[in-house]
């Protein structure tokens, strides 16, 4: 039974007891009783306390209910006088660092539950952040840095296979052999974030901040609501196991396909979003009723192999004559570049590679922490295999999982990525705090959750324009950074590992990664 | 329009059947893939034995095959018919939506998972034979009916019904039915439950010209999702 403080008093047993985590500290020389606490929050952490005592006087305070917050910072950014802070509890196990205070607690949620313990968002564990060792050059004296003011820098990226040839006809004139492609004005995407995991108005923010910066937003496995059919030319249609909302109009309204293997945060499992979420237009969209669940298996029964995988590439280009490029999305995990180079193979267009830091609305706590392979490690091993093979011109290479800012993807296209797929980057920029609690349903932000008074609160006006912010921001570094190296287009620096250097990474690291040491 | 698929690859095939304004009839079909993938009203009639993932994402379209067909048949179908005098291979109707697919004879492995239905959609499967293990995992709507004509044996293999969470099977078998899975409850169907499916029995009885009577003669399982059971991982947030 989930522990709960009512009327001032814990009403679980001591064994079950666990402290909580963060602490709401109220400044009541500040607070001013506006009581917007108590509204904002969806977890009923505060709660607004009248008496009037015997003589007449009137004592205000908030009765606060720790063991609910989450964390998500919405009423310390509304309070209008910054008069709440959450601190991290001290109240301290002994220290240990193979039993901290996360594995204890963990323990001890299953040996009062007897449940798998689910999490959401991406792996927090401290595993080595590879972006965050490696260095990026300049150029000087001899080879002089480009002012973005006065050149123009090219970042603009074709997503799809290249031909190995150009083909004439008999009078010299090129016969046009090209593969349908994307086309993006920056090397940088809107992952695949469900609807049904994420609220209407979160895919209607991606959807247009897609349009108007000339690049594209992904449906995820929720298929894609009617009234965003208008926005297809920018919308990559996800095809995955459970294939919710994949019909003709679905596939035709899309500008490229992407079929979901796996996903970073969840390698090798399925999903399933609880029947309580299949609600309204998640129900109409998903194209299942309302309070069915909604499970995805693993793998796709259909796919058992690469050749199936083949097969089922093909049946895409088939039902959509060959005109949408199609991705195939997989997960870092060992053996990728045998994994990638198979799906280079297969008929894919394009490569999606998701790190083993990706997001996720939920997932299994074990699974997310300690399966998958860093992103960087996965980039760099998979572009120099397909160059190896001669293959490597035949896809597109896109990565996610935790891109989170302009150097990691300037970093991540110098290690061969043409692309990458923001996604908690992305629901920052709308509002999201990082409290790791989607998987309630009760997002604050109004971001993952289908309750229609909480998913109210993210205005697509706002969210639009703040994840343009994002990106033009983001463009303009890459411009001063590729400057910076002397590059003035972002082919010259896809693949150009002679940019980077590494640092406090030992030789294996180096090698993998097919960079020098800083110095050398 | 007519075409002979002799020597021809699927590619050729499928645009011909594409670009076609009338119906096409195909003789000699002999393995090219994906015909009808995504098709939308036409009326095809195949002669031989068509490749992999026949009416893939079918939309409206009906197929009538003459002969066995291969794997991946009526994968992800949105609507339109498919009807096999013949035996048909893995993986039948993965994740299909709506329409129907008629089976002659047997089917393969894997038939009917993940099926779901939404207001008036409802895909339907029926196999005239025996299927093979795994029918209906993760069955999340529509019907699927296994009438096992040709045999005394149970028309089905094991793990039938894995997930299961929406939808019904219907298992035509005169002896009590094992290996089912825990999320399944089995219970013999009644007349009213025989009542719903008469209509699509002799629909299917008509497409090859069977004996009405004949089908309804026997026992009739229906095979539910077991709310008691249902598939569900006992989960703690963290």
């Amino acid at each position: 039974m989930e522990p709960r403080f009512e009327d001032g008093r814990w009403n679980t047993m001591a064994i079950n007891f666990i402290y909580p985590e963060y602490e709401v500290i109220r400044n009541y020389d500040r607070c001013i009783f506006c009581k917007v606490c108590e509204r904002q929050c969806a977890n009923e952490v505060h709660k607004y306390i009248e008496e009037i005592k015997e003589n007449g006087q009137i004592n205000k305070r908030f009765e606060t209910d720790d063991s609910k917050c989450v964390n998500c910072q919405r009423c310390v950014a509304f309070c209008p006088t910054r008069a709440l802070k959450i601190v991290k509890s001290d109240n301290t196990y002994k220290e240990s660092t193979n039993w901290d205070s996360k594995t204890m607690n963990e323990l001890y949620k299953q040996a009062n539950s007897g449940g798998v313990l689910l999490s959401s968002m991406g792996n927090p564990l401290e595993y080595p952040v590879y972006f965050d060792k490696i260095l990026l050059n300049a150029s000087q004296v001899t080879n002089p840095s480009i002012d973005p003011l006065r050149e123009p820098m090219e970042t603009k990226v074709f997503l799809g296979a290249k031909p190995s040839t150009i083909e004439r006809n008999e009078n010299g004139k090129i016969i046009p052999n090209l593969q349908p492609h994307l086309k993006l004005s920056i090397p940088v995407m809107f992952a695949a974030m469900s609807y049904g995991s994420v609220s209407y108005n979160v895919h209607e923010s991606l959807a247009r901040a897609a349009e108007e910066l000339g690049i594209y937003y992904n449906t995820g496995e929720g298929g894609l609501h009617e009234d965003l059919y208008r926005y297809g030319k920018n919308t990559i249609v996800q095809v995955a196991s459970g294939r919710f909302g994949v019909h003709k109009d679905y596939l035709e309204c899309g500008a490229a396909i992407e079929i979901k293997m796996g996903q970073g945060a969840k390698p090798g499992i399925g999903g399933h979003l609880p029947g309580a979420k299949i609600v309204g237009d998640v129900s109409r969209t998903r194209m299942i009723p309302e309070g069915s669940d909604a499970i995805s298996p693993a793998p796709h029964h259909d796919i058992y192999s690469i050749e199936d995988l083949r097969q089922l590439v093909y049946s895409l280009k088939e039902a959509t004559n060959y005109k949408k490029p199609v991705i195939v999305k997989v997960a870092a995990v060992h053996n990728i570049t045998a994994i990638a180079s198979g799906i280079a193979r297969s008929g894919a267009d394009i490569i999606a590679i998701d790190g083993f830091r990706g997001g996720t609305g939920a997932a299994p706590t074990r699974i997310r922490d300690h399966v998958g392979i860093p992103i960087e490690l996965a980039l760099a091993s998979v572009d120099q295999r397909l160059r190896d093979e001669g293959i490597r011109n035949n896809v597109g290479l896109v990565v996610s999982g935790s891109i989170r800012s302009s150097a990691d993807v300037v970093k991540a296209v110098a290690l061969g990525a043409d692309a990458v797929y923001i996604g908690t980057a992305a629901l920052m920029a709308l509002g999201c705090h990082l409290c790791r609690n989607c998987h309630t349903g009760k997002c604050n932000w109004g971001i993952a959750t289908q309750r229609p008074e909480l998913a109210k609160r993210l205005n697509p006006e706002v969210g639009y324009k703040r994840l343009v912010n994002l990106l033009t921001a983001w463009e303009h570094e890459i411009k001063e950074m590729m400057g910076g190296m002397g590059i003035n287009s972002i082919e010259s620096l896809k693949g150009n590992r002679l940019m980077l250097r590494g640092i406090g990474l030992n030789n294996k690291e180096l090698e993998i990664l097919g960079i020098k040491y800083a110095g050398e | 329009m007519k075409v002979d698929a002799l020597n021809m690859g699927y590619r050729e095939l499928n645009t011909m059947i594409k670009t076609a304004c009338d119906d096409v009839i195909i003789e000699n079909c002999c393995g090219q893939r994906y015909i009808g993938a995504g098709l939308e009203e036409k009326n095809i009639i195949i002669n031989g034995t068509p490749g992999n993932a026949l009416g893939a994402y079918l939309n409206g379209a009906v197929i009538k095959v003459n002969g066995n067909v291969q794997d991946a048949v009526g994968d992800t179908m949105n609507d339109g018919k498919i009807i096999v005098d013949g035996d048909a291979g893995d993986a039948l109707g993965y994740a299909m939506r709506g329409g129907k697919i008629f089976v002659r004879g047997n089917a393969g492995y894997r038939t009917g998972i993940h099926m779901k239905e939404y207001m008036d959609k409802k895909p339907i499967i029926v196999v005239g034979g025996k299927v093979g293990s795994f029918l209906g995992e993760y069955l999340a709507g529509g019907l699927i009916i296994v009438l096992g004509l040709n045999s005394e044996e149970m028309p089905v293999g094991n793990f039938v019904g894995t997930g299961m969470h929406n939808g019904a099977i219907i298992i035509r078998y005169k002896e009590e039915l094992k290996g089912l899975s825990p999320q399944v409850s089995a219970e013999i169907a009644n007349e009213s439950d025989i009542e719903e499916i008469k209509p699509i029995l002799t629909e299917y009885a008509d497409n090859f010209d069977m004996n009405i009577e004949e089908l309804l003669s026997d026992r009739f399982y229906i095979l539910k999702a077991n709310t008691k059971n249902p598939f569900k991982q006992l989960y703690t947030a963290n």
